[in-house]
């Protein structure tokens, strides 16, 4: 069993009227099966509404299943016991930089995880250094986080997070409120902690830019998993990918189309760099 | 204009003050308030205007900044005034009308203006040089007896904090509504009191709702992160008194023994 496994997890919301009387039930989350291993780095994408929210929180035991289950390094995540252990072991990251900001300094937030888990205090401040060094932003450790761009907050966020010593983070669409260069920012910090440190990264996002170097790929649409694969496999799929509404980028669509129209390219073209290549090869005939 | 707010929010420096033990400097602003309640004559004054200057100087926090969060209290302080000067019976000076301003009246409106500038200014002095999270430990640790008589005292203390933390999130909210209800042709300058008032609910419905979003976001982020209340929780930064903050509570006796004295004597 990987570290993160689910097993035909359901979860529904059930919309209530004033009275408290069911006028309906959505269901956000049907049947998925996920088997992540330890170390590794796994995208899920979707556009909105399509669950991927709601599967990332359940890993966090935020939310419990409605039917299924989901387990964390083999701990059932309904189980009460482990409940701070499955929170410790499967970090997360938000959406909004400033609303998972406690702290008025930089690293009184990033404390706040270890202080809650009853670290002694020598070893917090340890734990808030060596992760603040790991995002890079060591030196802005008295800084006011309202003073700092968003891809710093949120590089912050995965600081508090990492000082947790999580086994694995959960991104749930961490880039979706910044500008490109704090995306940029966020996914090479993000990367940095799976390559380095071997943290199992579970990003949640629907930049297509940012999956190309996940070992595996999930595209969920209203609830199910629709394709499931490495980024090269799910890119060959242009089509699905459109008929899903997600963009695939730029790249990977000019190859796609000029396949299309007959030059001898291969499917699944993820960067620039390989698409020079691959044109550069067709010119040699 | 919203943005003037200085209360509660931090000033960054290197300082002796900033270094003290938040206790001590609750504990010196409180005793601080009690002391402007405790002198009446000017004398006394003069030596609260000293304790708060040295102290501002000691700070390194420029005074503007102190200023600035006067503004945001300049109404209140221009009714008090106004209610002094006029309600107090005594000796009259001069009498217009109906009004009448008397001598006892002068001296109490000058005074309570000068008490509450004071408050304030000795108050955001604290804000300024304490960051809220010190601030609530220090409050946490002083309130700990209560905990016996079933008061939530870390409850509390972490509500404070995350109140204090969200105030310049909230305010810069407030800006960008402002402005895009002014971009669509909402008025919030012009017209009476009432019609002020009444233009402002189109900004503040928003304002709460985007409050609670922000206040559900983030509980849910601290539960994922551990947050359990305040059992087993251990320290970042503990509290324990140094050198500096004993010397801090000898100058803070000597101040109020002072002022008690200069009340008694005077």
């Amino acid at each position: 069993m990987g570290i993160i496994k689910t097993d035909k997890l359901t979860f529904e919301y059930i919309r209530r009227d004033e009275e408290g009387n069911v006028e309906g039930i959505t269901r956000a989350v049907d049947e998925v099966d996920l088997d992540v291993k330890q170390g590794d780095f796994i995208a899920i994408l979707g556009h909105n509404g399509s669950g991927k929210s709601t599967l990332a929180k359940h890993i966090n035991a935020i939310l419990y299943p409605t039917e299924g289950t989901v387990w964390v390094d083999g701990m059932n995540t309904q189980d009460e016991a482990h409940l701070w252990d499955i929170r410790q072991e499967a970090g997360m990251v938000f959406q909004n930089p400033d609303n998972q900001i406690i702290g008025q300094v930089v690293e009184e937030d990033v404390g706040f995880g270890p202080e809650n888990m009853g670290v002694p205090t020598k070893e917090i401040w340890e734990r808030v250094e060596e992760s603040l060094k790991a995002v890079g932003m060591y030196e802005f450790r008295k800084h006011s986080p309202n003073k700092l761009s968003g891809g710093q907050k949120q590089r912050v966020s995965i600081a508090g997070v990492i000082a947790m010593h999580p086994k694995c983070i959960i991104l749930d669409e961490p880039t979706a409120m910044l500008d490109p260069n704090g995306r940029k920012e966020v996914i090479r910090a993000v990367r940095a902690l799976n390559d380095v440190e071997g943290i199992t990264v579970v990003l949640i996002t629907h930049y297509m830019e940012e999956i190309i170097h996940a070992d595996q790929v999930f595209v969920m649409d209203r609830g199910h998993i629709a394709m499931e694969g490495t980024p090269r496999e799910i890119f060959s799929r242009v089509d699905e990918l459109k008929e899903l509404r997600l963009d695939v980028p730029q790249v990977t669509l000019l190859a796609h189309e000029l396949r299309e129209k007959g030059v001898n390219l291969p499917e699944g073209i993820l960067t620039i760099e390989e698409f020079v290549e691959a044109l550069n090869g067709c010119q040699s005939f | 204009m919203i943005r003037d707010i200085t209360l509660g929010q931090y000033y960054q420096a290197d300082s002796v003050i900033h270094r003290l033990d938040p206790r001590v400097k609750l504990v010196a602003t409180i005793g601080f308030i009690i002391s402007l309640f405790v002198v009446d004559s000017w004398v006394g004054y003069v030596v609260a205007a000293l304790f708060l200057v040295c102290m501002i100087k000691l700070s390194k926090v420029p005074f503007r900044y102190m200023v600035k969060g006067m503004r945001a209290i300049v109404f209140i302080l221009l009714i008090t005034v106004v209610f002094n000067l006029f309600l107090t019976p005594g000796e009259p000076l001069v009498s217009v009308w109906k009004l009448t301003i008397t001598k006892e009246g002068m001296r109490t409106a000058v005074m309570m203006a000068v008490r509450l500038s004071f408050l304030i200014v000795g108050s955001s002095l604290m804000t300024l040089t304490t960051t809220p999270n010190s601030l609530t430990d220090g409050m946490e640790k002083l309130m700990k007896p209560l905990k016996y008589v079933k008061v939530p005292v870390h409850e509390i203390a972490m509500m404070m904090s995350i109140a204090l933390r969200f105030i310049p999130i909230l305010l810069e909210e407030t800006d960008k509504i402002m402005k895009a209800q002014i971009a669509r042709g909402a008025d919030f300058e012009s017209g009476n009191l009432i019609k002020k008032a009444k233009a402002m609910v189109p900004l503040l419905v928003p304002l709460f709702i985007s409050a609670f979003r922000r206040a559900n976001d983030l509980a849910m982020a601290m539960e994922a992160r551990c947050y359990r209340g305040g059992e087993h929780r251990t320290k970042m930064k503990p509290l324990c008194y140094h050198g500096a903050d004993r010397i801090a509570y000898g100058v803070l006796l000597v101040y109020f023994a002072g002022c008690v004295a200069i009340r008694i004597m005077l």
